[in-house]
């Protein structure tokens, strides 16, 4: 992008900076301090008696005699054996972005090309949809459930999590849609081409920008769900972020907080990784000439 | 009784030796054939007992979860239920009753249930529902230290005591918000007045009916109390949960609370050695000259589903009464206080015994007290922030309840 | 499109949201309007551990089984849930309304009931948090844009951190830093020098800090798809409108923002909706006793005690949806004009 058009005087450019690393070091800095006292004992991360001990480690280092220690990363990992749960995760995860943006895509396409009123009233109908709490619709679910015999299970989970997530990815592949030309399609058309193929020979090697964005938040859904994911999962089948839940106890139940910590960490990294081949995507322009519109 | 280090270290170390157990420990009627599935909370006092009762159903299926309160009504409703066994604490037995999933177990007991002792039984009009394995109480955790240097030498055993020397602690300086209890405002809070009101000799409803019966001179008593105890807590009291009070244990912050027993040992773990040494655990207080202490007692026990057939409700039934035989105690001593014969109580087990035979009333199992329970952590909150009076606060309270329990279908 | 071709598009799309959306919604519509059956109680003798036996009310299973089987889904209400104390309390606001001096105390009143308290924090935040986040968000995506290729992932990266972690325990990170013995209620303190400073003591502060975290944790959802969308901004207009000497602040304001609208339109559509339902942050901040939001209350009702309030739960649930579609309607309004004109034949 670094074009006649985006060329900027100095001094705007260390304004705009400067308010860049001010949002970084606010985003980023919380996430830098977990991941810091995750490497300390429970004393020392809470740091009561004074935040300094969570920089200096002084309890980590009298109970372990080192001021880091890896134990909860052990105790999570190996004890807790979260590598099942991550697993899982995995799997939902995927499963629920591929069909969630399968079913989206096709759904957004057509929203985006009808010009029929029950195409508005479907979308507007679906962004109802999304206003209903998700822990009155879990609660509803469980009943039937567990009368068909299907709770438990990652199949049911993955649809659930695909259903409450199309209304979002039908908005939001829907705008995208828009922005592509209907031409393209139609001369495509034109030119003897059906429905389907046009869209998949024409739409769909221009669609990916918006259907990576679309798919980032379908997969932070289906990632960091707790309601749906708490409630109708079997304990082997249990992904990271109701375990992590269940880490931190209950009024009654001792929890154990660092285990919760270091999973919370551990369950970054493949975040991480992600953003790093998606913004790839995004940044090497992928969109700059199918998009132009 | 101090707990010394000695003492912590051993738990420590039983806590991590697995325990093992001979194939010589199984009740007669092991391994059981028929479906066993297991609906509990997730912790290793229920896990050792889920694991024994494995042993005698090697193909049972153990669903361990922190949101089993959520799942039970309606896992145990489907025909045939989810989970033949639902281990449950009292306040989670209610709704269970109130739908009628569970089943009376005396036939099963009169089988199989030869070990099981009388008073572990939980039996309503006449039936036994549950059998309980497992007890638990709030009440005092006390540093000897501390009180001692602010010349306390005995120490309290009234909410009035309490809240004297904390005031001791703070008037010479000594530490400036010394008292601490779980008063995050919700179920928490509610759960404090409901042991203070039933301290000083309440009762919440009319004789034989659902009519809320706290709008009292008791009630405000019970209310003042409480925010005598406020005063001397930390700014952030109303976010005090288990949690929060725990951390402050262990960081020193606090010289006395009112916290869970089952999480006795686990304070004293986390804690360092000064603090680990110098913590006594006592049963709970009492108020207002009442005799038996200010805090409800709170059972955990298995119970059989009602919607599945009886050979799988006596292979559940056996299954379980071997999960809680004595031979569970071994390696597991410190992880609860058990209600199983044979257990001798640890020393982090002292301040639910004490509560427990000093006469403290088990938490009501009535079935609209949930609905009261939840207008009490709504409401109470704005007398303790000053913004209503305590008598307002508790109208406020048993309007919020009529309008609950009249959904409920408990009021009209 | 034909008629015929959308049906087949949509149709898996349409199918998953009528199964596990539309007729949930109709349940929960129903059973808003039903309570249990008048329970018949009997006074019975349980015997527990330590306590021995005790008188005490249960409920008379064998009087109920007939009521429940013949209609299950309990007796009908109507209105009566919505219409109670816990909900719109239209006795008790006109109690409070006849009893008051003034609108000031009338407002202090209505405080006091549980769904104008949670209402009054669920709209504070859903308007001050929504513009924040738009503004802010922009303004970091016009930011990034600038920085040089090479800084832009691992910055893309740090910038979408409040947003990738779970709300449930990012938030309750940040709870503990901002203890007042925490790193960031540490800093507080010595940046405004009072030594009993507490974010989770006054109600006030407990709503700026709520409102902070907040916009704080929303913004990466505006970046990202500004983001994306600033990569669609056609360059020769902006080069057009630089031969033009247009300056930069004209070029963002007159190319680029209007290129950006309808992403705008649906990040505001998105945020206030999810503002709305604001929850997370209130749990994990254990902010109860200060504030309280819609869907607070319902996850109150279901899972505050093992007593489940379903019907209260159901009503507080269509009245959510009730205030988003009051709250979307000028947003509908506008997608409504833009759909029109864009199908004017």
């Amino acid at each position: 992008m670094a074009s006649k058009a985006s060329a900027r005087s100095p001094l705007a450019t260390a304004v705009l900076w400067g308010f860049l690393a001010i949002w970084i070091l606010a985003a980023a800095f919380p996430f830098v301090w977990t991941l810091w006292g995750s490497f300390k004992v429970e004393l020392d991360f809470f740091s009561l008696r004074g935040w300094q001990n969570a920089l200096t480690g002084r309890f980590t280092e009298a109970q372990t005699g080192s001021p880091f220690t890896g134990q909860a990363y052990e105790a999570a990992w190996l004890r807790e054996e979260f590598w099942r749960n991550a697993l899982n995760t995995l799997i939902v995860t995927g499963s629920v972005v591929v069909i969630s943006l399968t079913f989206g895509t096709l759904g957004g396409y057509a929203l985006a090309r009808s010009g029929y009123r029950y195409a508005f009233w479907i979308l507007i109908v679906a962004l109802i949809f999304r206003a209903m709490p998700h822990i009155t619709l879990v609660s509803g679910y469980l009943l039937p459930f567990f009368q068909w015999g299907i709770w438990g299970s990652i199949p049911t989970t993955v649809i659930v999590l695909v259903a409450i997530n199309q209304p979002f990815t039908l908005w939001m592949l829907h705008s995208f849609f828009l922005n592509i030309p209907k031409d393209l399609d139609e001369s495509a058309m034109v030119d003897g081409c059906t429905r389907f193929e046009a869209f998949r020979r024409v739409i769909v090697p221009v669609m990916w920008p918006g259907v990576i964005t679309t798919g980032l938040f379908s997969f932070l859904l289906a990632y960091n769900d707790f309601a749906v994911t708490a409630l109708l999962l079997r304990e082997e089948n249990l992904t990271m972020v109701p375990k992590i839940a269940s880490f931190l106890g209950s009024t009654q139940v001792d929890g154990e907080i660092m285990l919760a910590v270091s999973s919370v960490v551990s369950a970054t990294v493949p975040l991480f990784l992600l953003v790093m081949v998606f913004q790839r995507q995004i940044v090497s322009g992928l969109t700059a000439g199918a998009v132009k519109g | 009784m101090n707990v010394t280090k000695r003492l912590l270290l051993g738990s420590a170390l039983a806590a991590v030796a697995a325990p093992a157990f001979a194939d010589g420990h199984l009740v007669a009627g092991c391994p059981v054939e028929g479906r066993v599935a297991i609906l509990s909370n997730d912790f290793p006092a229920l896990a050792a007992v889920s694991a024994r009762a494995q042993e005698c159903a090697p193909e049972a299926t153990i669903n361990a979860t922190t949101e089993h309160k959520d799942i039970q009504v309606p896992a145990l409703t489907a025909e045939p239920a989810e989970y033949t066994v639902a281990v449950v604490a009292n306040s989670s037995l209610v709704p269970l009753l109130t739908a009628d999933l569970v089943r009376p177990l005396d036939d099963l007991i009169a089988e199989h249930g030869a070990n099981i002792d009388p008073g572990q039984m939980i039996k309503i009009d006449g039936q036994t529902m549950a059998i309980a394995f497992m007890a638990n109480a709030q009440h005092l955790y006390m540093r000897s230290d501390l009180l001692e240097q602010a010349g306390i030498t005995e120490m309290p055993t009234t909410w009035e005591g309490v809240i004297e020397a904390g005031q001791a602690l703070r008037d010479q300086g000594i530490m400036e918000n010394p008292l601490a209890m779980n008063s995050a405002a919700g179920w928490n809070l509610a759960e404090e007045f409901v042991n203070m009101y039933l301290g000083y000799g309440g009762s919440f409803f009319a004789d034989g009916s659902a009519e809320p019966a706290i709008a009292n001179e008791t009630g405000v008593q019970a209310l003042e109390t409480l925010k005598q105890i406020a005063e001397l807590s930390g700014p952030d009291y109303l976010t005090y949960d288990s949690n929060a009070t725990q951390a402050l244990w262990s960081a020193g912050e606090v010289a006395i609370a009112q916290m869970w027993g089952s999480r006795a040992a686990n304070v004293l773990e986390e804690s360092g050695e000064e603090i680990a040494a110098a913590t006594v655990l006592a049963g709970a207080p009492t108020v207002g000259g009442g005799s038996s202490p200010a805090s409800t007692l709170w059972w955990d026990g298995f119970t059989i589903a009602a919607n599945i057939s009886d050979e799988d409700a006596e292979a559940s039934f056996i299954a379980m009464v071997n999960g809680v035989q004595p031979a569970v105690l071994e390696g597991n001593e410190d992880k609860a206080v058990w209600l199983i014969p044979g257990y001798e109580p640890t020393p982090v087990a002292v301040g639910v015994s004490e509560t427990a035979t000093g006469g403290t009333a088990p938490y009501p199992m009535l079935p609209y007290m949930g609905a009261m329970h939840n207008a009490l952590g709504a409401e109470l909150v704005d007398f303790l922030q000053g913004s209503e009076d305590a008598m307002t606060a508790l109208q406020d309270a048993e309007a919020a309840y009529r309008a609950a329990a009249t959904e409920l279908g408990f009021l009209q | 499109m034909k008629h015929g071709a959308f049906l087949r598009f949509i149709a898996p799309s349409l199918a998953a949201m009528v199964l596990f959306i539309a007729l949930p919604i109709v349940s929960v519509l129903i059973q808003s309007m039903h309570a249990e059956h008048e329970q018949v109680l009997k006074v019975v003798e349980n015997c527990v551990p330590f306590a021995g036996c005790t008188e005490t009310t249960s409920i008379d299973q064998e009087a109920m089984r007939e009521l429940r089987e013949e209609r299950p889904l309990g007796r009908f209400v109507g209105g009566d849930i919505y219409a109670g104390r816990n909900h719109l309390a239209f006795d008790s606001v006109g109690a409070a309304w006849a009893a008051s001096d003034g609108i000031g105390d009338f407002l202090s009143r209505l405080m006091n009931l549980r769904f104008y308290k949670a209402l009054a924090f669920t709209l504070t935040y859903t308007f001050v948090v929504t513009p924040f986040c738009i503004v802010i968000g922009l303004c970091v995506a016009l930011a990034l844009n600038t920085l040089p290729k090479l800084l832009k992932g691992p910055t893309i990266f740090l910038s979408i951190l409040p947003m990738m972690i779970t709300p449930l325990i990012g938030g309750l990170v940040l709870y503990w830093m901002l203890d007042s013995r925490g790193i960031l209620g540490s800093a507080l303190i010595y940046l405004t020098g009072d030594p009993g400073l507490s974010l989770k003591a006054s109600p006030v502060l407990t709503w700026v800090m709520l409102i902070v975290y907040g916009v704080w944790s929303s913004i990466p959802f505006a970046f990202v798809v500004y983001y994306a969308g600033l990569q669609t901004v056609p360059e020769d207009t902006l080069e057009s409108a630089v031969i033009d000497g247009a300056s930069r602040w004209e070029r963002i304001r007159y190319v680029i923002i209007p290129h950006l609208a309808p992403l705008t339109t649906f990040i505001a559509l998105i945020q206030l909706m999810d503002n709305f339902r604001v929850l997370e942050p209130i749990v994990s901040f254990s902010a109860e006793a200060n504030a309280i939001s819609l869907s607070y209350a319902i996850l109150n009702d279901l899972r505050g005690t093992e007593t489940a309030l379903f019907g209260s739960a159901a009503a507080t649930s269509m009245l959510t949806i009730i205030g988003v579609a009051v709250l979307l309607s000028p947003v509908i309004w506008r997608t409504w004009r833009d759909f029109t004109s864009r199908n004017a034949h």
